[in-house]
């Protein structure tokens, strides 16, 4: 099937006779000696017609960049959705179509797109297929045919979500959490066709995000290239490895909360359902019990905010120590934070139900575990500002964007802390407090990563650059703006303005947060239009942005080493690369050029005094 | 300019804004003052954090900025500052979730002189009932609502004869004196929260949820619900009357028992059938 490289396809005597002459041609201290491989390399397929090169394509590079289309289109949609919201909350009266219905709705399908099918899917399916096999120095993915399908399975999963807006009653108003029993009730809009397209869309997702989890999981165990040692990878793939571990395990508790909930609906099923009265008539339910839901999808909740948040971590971790031309401090520590994080991650759920009504006992246990998880988190803070210090920052729009992400994710992370301990969350959990809390830590923190790792990346996906200047104002009107936004609105919450109110009207107490209302509003539509400064950017920088050559940022990670410029398919042309040490050695002391990439071999860079990695 | 400038104005503008802000707590009318002291300890600990976090990452960026040839450290490790760190961070932690947990015990554990008051919920209004003399609340049952039995008491429970309902959605409540508020659900999650009290909790159908709080201070407040419930969410109000004990105790002479109720009910319909009777 392979026609291009036909010295790749080494049958495994071949490679074994190389070993021979590593083993008997060098002895141990011959110091550029890497273990050979163990396994044979994959065959590609080849796609000829353009049906199978852009459309059904099994390239992970391209597979990428439709996740990240995609997920882009649905965060626009999630944005417009915002608009609205922000409008009615900031001047009521102004669009008379927005009812009450409707803000419900949008609220649900804000937050539901922005967390599962705009940050999950971008992460993942977007960064994790374009970078795995690139970092690690793999081909493509292991099962390419099934990393092609998870993508079809993602956006028809979008598509059953998009077409809720359209059926009758429309989509779903039950929040994103989607709470029984009010989530399958007459009382809330969309409880017909529009939760049920929810459900099935969801399990869509679910079904073939696994296809794409266990290709990321197989490739970064198995098809790591010859030296490429787990201590040796980048902290990127780290967090995207972690994540998808995460999301293995934490996705099928809400596949199940789905069948379930799908059944209870169609079927009059009770697992979620107890007895009820509803407009003077008993319903058909009885003996289910609503708090299962909710364990069951905060099981999968939480995880899922560590699930945006890892690869957030993984990447900014990687952008800060390229463009601050040093090594990351405590490289180690970082992956056993972000490992750490990652198991914690499972026993933290019930820190969103404090007020739920479960057994008050959990709250000891889980607030303990919860300020737990802070120690780690914390200690990766002070790493990345410690890589910070004696460094030689290029204040570039990537690392502006990394700084964005230090002051927002600090900001959110210790809101974090109130809510988490829970005697502070019984007054501020379903206020604003808590809106302000998740949009800054899990909305805007990394976003301010994805927007830096575009403006990283954009040179090696198309080959040139994306303008300076525009990314500059991009990211400050971004940062400031959403940091002016979400600020204040943590203050909102003390008041008591709980969240999910299409409107405040009358009450006495919180007429001094109409200005505010007023203001935040102004500022989100401001940030959203900034947008289309970095759209703008883009499109023209896809024809006139200047060429980037090889390595325009003198990385060390061997996504830039590739023989060509966007890298074609198969990666590496006919041998794969061989990894000497981690990508983080850069300024070492003694070496000629301030970075050291990963494939250079000891010999070449003798006089530099390396740590051993 | 510097972009280090503009992020120290965040910093210090933020801190500004959490100074001079206009919005913050409304006054606190129950005994959880403990709850605002923990949260504003966190302020103090977590915006100390903040600050600190933020300002040496606006050093570094003064300093560090790219020169050619700057000298870079070349450091990939330092586990005397890690362990340092991670104690301090531990410290701190310890700080914030020990008062806190406290203050939890004390909201789980109901004082033995509460008053009970169980609140009933609906989309979208709420309605209260209390015990009668014998101080307990009869049994009752979602199923067993009718419109003569509007909170499904049952029947042959003698606890329930006179337990007093108040179809109505202001409640009335005695200064200083425990209450315990039990919730319960007709139909979806709702949450019964005055933000003067600082304490919610979810009421869920199917099962009695609670928690307590003492009122001090006489007045009106709003009962916002707090958890999402339906179109109907956000206009889900009602009020709650703090007032001293006299007035309260004449307020509550006034209500109906629930054998008031059932009494009530049987004269109408011994009234209907002599009606009938009589138009034979
Ligand atoms: C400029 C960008 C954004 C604006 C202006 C915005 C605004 C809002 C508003 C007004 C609400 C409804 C608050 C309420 O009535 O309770 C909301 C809810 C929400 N937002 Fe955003 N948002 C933005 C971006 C994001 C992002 C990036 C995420 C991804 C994590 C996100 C996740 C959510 C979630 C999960 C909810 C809760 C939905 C619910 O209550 O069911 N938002 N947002
Ligand atoms: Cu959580
Ligand atoms: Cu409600």
């Amino acid at each position: 099937m392979s026609d291009e490289y036909n010295q790749k396809n080494t049958p495994l005597e071949a490679q074994s006779s190389e070993t021979m002459t590593d083993i008997s041609g060098t002895t141990s201290k011959d110091i550029d000696y890497v273990r050979p491989a163990e396994l044979p390399e994959q065959d590609l397929y080849h796609g000829h017609s353009f049906i199978t090169k852009w459309v059904f394509c099994q390239d992970a590079k391209v597979i990428g960049v439709q996740y990240f289309l995609t997920a882009v289109f649905t965060g626009i949609v999630g944005l417009v959705l915002s608009w609205l919201m922000r409008l009615q909350l900031g001047y009521p009266d102004l669009v008379p179509f927005i009812t009450a219905e409707h803000y419900y709705q949008f609220v649900t399908m804000h937050g539901m797109i922005m967390v599962v099918y705009f940050l999950t899917a971008l992460f993942l399916g977007g960064f994790g297929n374009y970078l795995i096999p690139l970092m690690v120095g793999a081909r493509d993915m292991v099962f390419p045919y099934v990393n092609m399908v998870s993508f079809w399975m993602f956006f028809i999963a979008v598509c059953v979500l998009m077409a809720s807006f359209f059926v009758p009653g429309g989509p779903t108003g039950a929040g994103w959490t989607l709470y029984p029993p009010q989530a399958i009730l007459p009382g809330t809009p969309g409880s017909n066709m529009g939760i049920i397209l929810m459900l099935a869309s969801l399990s869509l997702f679910v079904i073939g995000f696994t296809m794409g989890g266990l290709n990321y999981i197989i490739t970064i165990l198995q098809a790591r290239t010859r030296g490429m040692t787990l201590m040796r990878m980048p902290l990127t793939i780290w967090g995207i490895f972690t994540a998808t571990a995460l999301a293995m395990l934490a996705f099928p508790a809400l596949l199940v909360s789905c069948i379930m909930m799908t059944l209870d609906k169609m079927l009059e099923t009770s697992f979620f359902m107890p007895a009820i009265i509803q407009a003077g008539e008993v319903l058909d339910y009885g003996g289910g019990s609503p708090v299962l839901f909710q364990h069951l999808f905060w099981f999968f909740g939480h995880p899922e905010v560590y699930i945006v948040a890892l690869p957030a971590f993984g990447i900014v971790s990687d952008l800060i120590s390229v463009h601050a031309r040093k090594n990351i401090f405590g490289y180690r520590m970082m992956v056993w934070a972000i490992v750490g994080i990652g198991g914690l991650s499972f026993f933290v759920w019930a820190h969103h139900m404090y007020v739920s009504g479960m057994n008050p006992w959990f709250g000891f246990f889980f607030a303990t575990t919860t300020l737990i998880i802070a120690v780690p988190t914390a200690l990766k803070v002070y790493n990345w500002i410690i890589t910070l210090f004696r460094a030689n920052i290029r204040m570039n729009t990537v690392m502006l964007f990394c700084l964005g992400f230090i002051v927002t994710f600090v900001n959110g992370g210790i809101t974090g802390i109130f809510l988490g301990n829970v005697a502070v969350d019984i007054p501020l959990s379903d206020t604003y407090f808590v809106i302000a809390h998740f949009h800054m830590v899990m909305g805007v923190a990394p976003l301010m990563v994805i927007m830096g790792a575009v403006y990283h990346w954009f040179p090696l996906v198309t080959g040139r650059m994306l303008s300076e200047k525009l990314g500059k104002w991009h990211f400050w009107f971004t940062f400031l703006g959403a940091y002016s936004i979400y600020f204040p609105m943590h203050y909102l919450g003390f008041i008591g303005v709980p969240r999910r109110y299409f409107e405040m009207y009358d009450s006495p107490y919180v007429a001094s947060a109409t200005g505010m209302n007023e203001f935040i509003t102004v500022a989100a539509l401001i940030v959203g239009f900034a947008q289309f400064i970095f759209i703008y950017n883009i499109v023209t920088s896809l024809s006139i942005g200047k060429p980037a050559g090889k390595n325009p940022w003198k990385a060390n990670s061997l996504e830039w080493l590739t023989p060509e410029v966007p890298p074609a398919h198969g990666n590496w042309g006919e041998k794969l690369p061989v990894i000497h040490r981690w990508p983080y050695d850069f300024n070492v002391p003694g070496a000629k050029e301030d970075y050291i990439t990963q494939t250079t071999p000891p010999s070449e860079v003798m006089s530099a005094e390396v740590e051993k990695t | 300019m510097h972009p280090g400038i503009i992020f120290l104005g965040v910093v210090v503008g933020s801190v500004l804004f959490h100074i001079f802000t206009p919005w913050w707590w409304t006054d606190i009318a129950s005994n959880w003052g403990a709850m605002d002291d923990t949260i504003n300890l966190t302020f103090w600990i977590g915006g100390g954090v903040f600050i600190l976090v933020c300002l040496f990452m606006v050093y570094c960026i003064f300093m560090f900025s790219y020169k050619e040839g700057r000298k870079v450290e070349y450091k990939p490790e330092d586990h005397k500052l890690e362990k340092i760190l991670t104690i301090a961070t531990t410290v701190g932690v310890i700080a914030l979730l020990a008062p806190g947990l406290i203050v939890y015990n004390n909201y789980i554990n109901t004082p033995k002189n509460a008053l009970q008051v169980e609140v009933n919920a609906w989309q979208w209004g709420w309605q209260y009932r209390l015990p009668g003399e014998d101080g307990i609340l009869g049994t009752a049952q979602v199923a067993k609502i009718t419109d003569d039995n509007p909170f499904g008491i049952n029947l042959d429970d003698p606890n329930g004869k006179d337990d007093i309902l108040i179809e109505d959605d202001v409640l009335h409540l005695k200064t200083d004196r425990p209450v315990k508020i039990l919730l319960r659900s007709l139909d979806v999650l709702h949450n019964y929260y005055v933000p003067q009290f600082r304490a919610k909790m979810d009421a869920i159908p199917g099962i009695i949820t609670y928690y307590w709080f003492e009122p001090n201070k006489i007045g009106e407040y709003e009962v916002l619900c707090a958890e999402y419930c339906g179109v109907g969410h956000y206009a889900m109000r009602a009020k709650v009357i703090v007032e001293s004990e006299g007035n309260y105790e004449n307020w509550i002479k006034e209500q109906e028992t629930f054998s008031d109720l059932i009494a009530k009910q049987e004269s109408n319909e011994s009234k209907l059938t002599l009606v009938a009777k009589s138009n034979d």
